[in-house]
């Protein structure tokens, strides 16, 4: 079974000099929901941004490689590349930068080279699938943050991914908009990596962790190992206000 | 604030709003140059277009009072602009300044709130205005509000800083506190370009925006073409004909 | 300063449009580079913190405050031509979403602001900004970009017959705006220095004579509006800008308009004639400049 994503020996260095990633290996088989532990600055955002090529592409030391789908990550394949992996950012207002939800959601298939009737069909199709399809003539700026986020996600849907890779999804939901996303990427079949400091929401959707530190992975294992080793679990004290 | 009420105003529906931008913006030049041109008889021509006007309007579902109202903003410098044209000696051309700025920014503000933004600059390149320019100012107008949301954020905290500082903080350092400030302000939009950018290229961006959907041209706009642009001629006719 | 409608004639707006539209397709073309969209966003953006910024208030004395209107700053942080841009770009939403400023007349806003301003905001730092007068160039490019656009402005309401005493006004609110605008610039380059220094890029070295032709067009420019200002004083100054008068007596400024019978009388003023002569023919020898200047930068890439 060929991996979805493989990564040996990843590093890279920022233009200041510092070292951002130390030598992170990384597997991902299809089907399966990985989540990036580490606290911030470690590494995580780093390193995806290299599975679709937004770093790293131009070729640095030869030692290193990531390939997606069989291709190595290199001008050359980014296209076919960024087919094949879909992104959310975790500011959703940058990603959402059309004037419309529907033009924004149909930029992707347009990109693939579809005609805009096409495109305009994948985007609706897309909008259903995360529940916004009332919303495809708004603007985004007018979206709550768990609208904004779903639109995101159907932006990438369109594009028809094997992966999904998700920067800190969670951030500025409230709780029921939360589970609402749970219950969405959960039903999603493709692939998943999500970067995330929530730990029950990665529980809910993820089969294994992995945990950076410093710019390598320090371990990987089941979500529940990987927390419970580096103390990432939350356990009020006992006479805790509220409890 | 004033573009909120105009964006809200030019989702709604009706015959005018259906109407091809590309007529509208026609219609909006002919109005405009048969006003700014007009120079005997003005106070008149000016009732009889302003009739046509305010008619518009309330055929376009929007608040007359709102809207006379909204596009009394150019009225203080052209009032005072007015002012001094009399104590000048030429009354006339002060009645002029102020009669003409007033209608012409009461018939652009017609357009605008029935025409959604990007609706306009599409109509606008589809009649040969440069692409790139547009698309600036598309992209300028989505962020408008985020942005100038993030300042007021910036504003009310760097008030509340220097209020309780009043009098101490001499007026050099306020300004350089202001200067900073609008520094952070640079750097976050800055790098919110460059989010976006990212954003672009995750989704297969390749240097081409495409367009979407083609503006379609129908009977009832020939109709609003003719009556747009007969109407102001016409009447400018048949006031300086019979006045 | 930004004009409404109804303020111009129709000779002067026309006028203006017909020279700004080629000057923005021009400036636009090399900002974007190649054709490529990407520039797109950037720009964008830009302009919107430029909308932003003015919430930002400036102590200016007195109890007065100033915000920053940003020709000279964009110019400095992301180069004259994508300033040019971003600048026609507010100057259309201004006009259209705000009514601040006309539609006829956005030609005349835009040659004033976006590209004679920015532009005189632009080359103080261009000839100095790496030199150990980097801050004076930068002040004087804040100042210069205001009192630059404010100078053809007035011209512009001048030749278009307001009468002077409504001009004298504006001059004295735009001679305080001018040096705040610098000091505010200069401010917002001296934080962002702080922040990142590469921010605020160097002035590219070479193909300086480039910026001399512009700096001498702009010069030429200036004084043309100047002279305006004051020739209802002597009429004669401007006839005696010989050379100009000649070559712009040649240059049809007056589009056929459906509606010129009904221009008002006082454009068969000998003096209004020969000061639009004279201005029109600065305006085209500052625009053969720029083209020469572009065509010549494009030819250079090519090869």
């Amino acid at each position: 079974m060929q991996p979805l994503i493989e990564v040996r020996n990843l590093r890279y260095r920022y233009e200041d000099g510092t070292v951002a990633l130390k030598g992170v290996d990384f597997r991902l088989d299809p089907g399966e929901s990985v989540a990036l532990f580490g606290a911030n600055g470690s590494g995580k955002t780093t390193f995806v941004m290299h599975l679709n090529g937004l770093l790293g592409a131009e070729g640095g030391d030869g030692r290193a490689t990531v390939s997606v789908c069989g291709m190595p990550v290199e001008k050359r394949n980014l296209a076919a590349i960024r087919r094949k992996i879909g992104m959310v950012f975790q500011d959703s207002e940058s990603q959402l930068f059309m004037p419309t939800v529907l033009e924004d959601v149909a930029f992707g298939p347009l990109n693939l080279g579809l005609d805009p009737a096409a495109a305009v069909e994948r985007a609706r199709t897309a909008l259903a699938r995360t529940g916004m399809a009332e919303a495809a003539a708004r603007a985004p700026y007018h979206l709550s943050a768990g609208e904004k986020r779903r639109v995101a996600i159907a932006g990438i849907l369109a594009m028809d991914p094997e992966i999904l890779v998700l920067d800190e999804p969670t951030t500025f939901l409230d709780p029921p908009a939360r589970r609402s996303l749970a219950e969405l990427l959960h039903n999603l079949p493709q692939a998943k990596i999500l970067v995330t400091h929530d730990i029950s929401f990665a529980r809910s959707i993820c089969t294994r962790a992995v945990f950076f530190l410093n710019g390598a992975v320090a371990a990987t294992g089941s979500i529940g190992d990987v927390v419970e080793q580096f103390g990432w679990g939350f356990t009020p004290e006992k006479n805790a206000p509220g409890r | 604030m004033h573009h909120v009420v105009l964006e809200r105003w030019s989702r709604q529906s009706s015959p005018m709003h259906r109407g091809d931008p590309r007529v509208k913006v026609l219609n909006l030049l002919v109005f405009l140059v048969v006003l700014s041109t007009a120079h005997r008889d003005l106070v008149q021509i000016a009732v009889a277009l302003g009739g046509l006007l305010c008619c518009a309007i309330v055929w376009s579902r929007l608040p007359l009072m709102g809207a006379l109202g909204r596009a009394a903003v150019v009225l203080p410098f052209s009032l005072a602009f007015a002012g001094v044209c009399w104590i000048a000696g030429d009354p006339t051309r002060g009645v002029h300044l102020a009669v003409k700025s007033y209608l012409s920014a009461l018939a652009v503000l017609l357009v605008v709130s029935t025409t959604p933004l990007p609706a306009l600059l599409r109509g606008l390149e589809s009649m040969g205005a440069p692409r790139f320019l547009l698309m600036v100012a598309q992209f300028l107008y989505r962020y408008l509000f985020v942005i100038s949301e993030e300042a007021q954020h910036m504003a009310k905290a760097a008030q509340s800083r220097g209020a309780t500082a009043a009098g101490m903080m001499g007026r050099s350092a306020r300004f350089r506190a202001a200067a900073g400030a609008l520094a952070v302000l640079f750097a976050r939009s800055y790098g919110r370009a460059a989010e976006i950018h990212r954003a672009m290229l995750a989704r297969g961006f390749q240097g081409h925006l495409e367009t979407l959907a083609a503006l379609h041209f129908r009977k009832a706009d020939l109709a609003l073409a003719i009556a747009g642009m007969l109407g102001p001629v016409a009447l400018r006719f048949a006031v300086e004909r019979f006045c | 300063m930004h004009i409404p409608d109804g303020y111009l004639s129709t000779a002067v707006w026309t006028g203006m449009d017909a020279l700004a539209a080629p000057a923005v397709i021009v400036i636009a073309r090399q900002a974007q580079r190649r054709f490529d969209d990407a520039r797109a966003p950037l720009l964008g953006v830009m302009g919107a913190f430029v909308f932003a910024a003015q919430m930002i208030n400036f102590p200016a004395g007195v109890g007065t405050s100033a915000h920053l209107l940003g020709g000279a700053l964009l110019a400095i942080t992301l180069g004259a031509p994508a300033a040019t841009v971003v600048m026609s770009a507010i100057i259309a939403i201004q006009a259209l979403v705000f009514q601040d400023g006309g539609v006829l007349v956005m030609g005349a806003n835009i040659l004033n602001m976006a590209v004679v301003g920015v532009w005189a905001g632009y080359l103080p730092f261009r000839f100095a900004g790496a030199t150990r007068w980097r801050s004076a160039a930068i002040f004087s490019g804040g100042a210069l970009s205001v009192l630059v656009s404010a100078v053809c402005a007035m011209a512009e309401l001048r030749l278009s017959g307001l009468p002077p005493k409504t001009l004298a006004v504006s001059a004295l609110v735009f001679l305080i705006s001018a040096p705040v605008e610098g000091a505010i610039t200069l401010a917002v380059v001296k934080a962002l220095d702080a922040i990142q220094p590469g921010f605020v890029r160097r002035p590219e070295p070479g193909r300086r004579w480039h910026s001399s032709v512009l700096a001498i067009g702009l010069t030429a420019v200036f004084l043309g509006a100047v002279g305006v200002l004051f020739s209802s004083a002597a009429p004669d100054g401007i006839e005696k800008l010989g050379l100009v008068s000649g070559m712009a007596g040649r240059v049809k400024v007056l589009p056929g308009t459906p509606f010129s019978g009904y221009e008002a009388s006082f454009f068969t003023s000998p003096w209004m004639r020969k000061a639009a002569a004279g201005l029109a023919g600065l305006a085209l020898i500052y625009g053969i400049g720029l083209a020469i200047g572009r065509v010549a930068a494009a030819r250079k890439r090519s090869v």
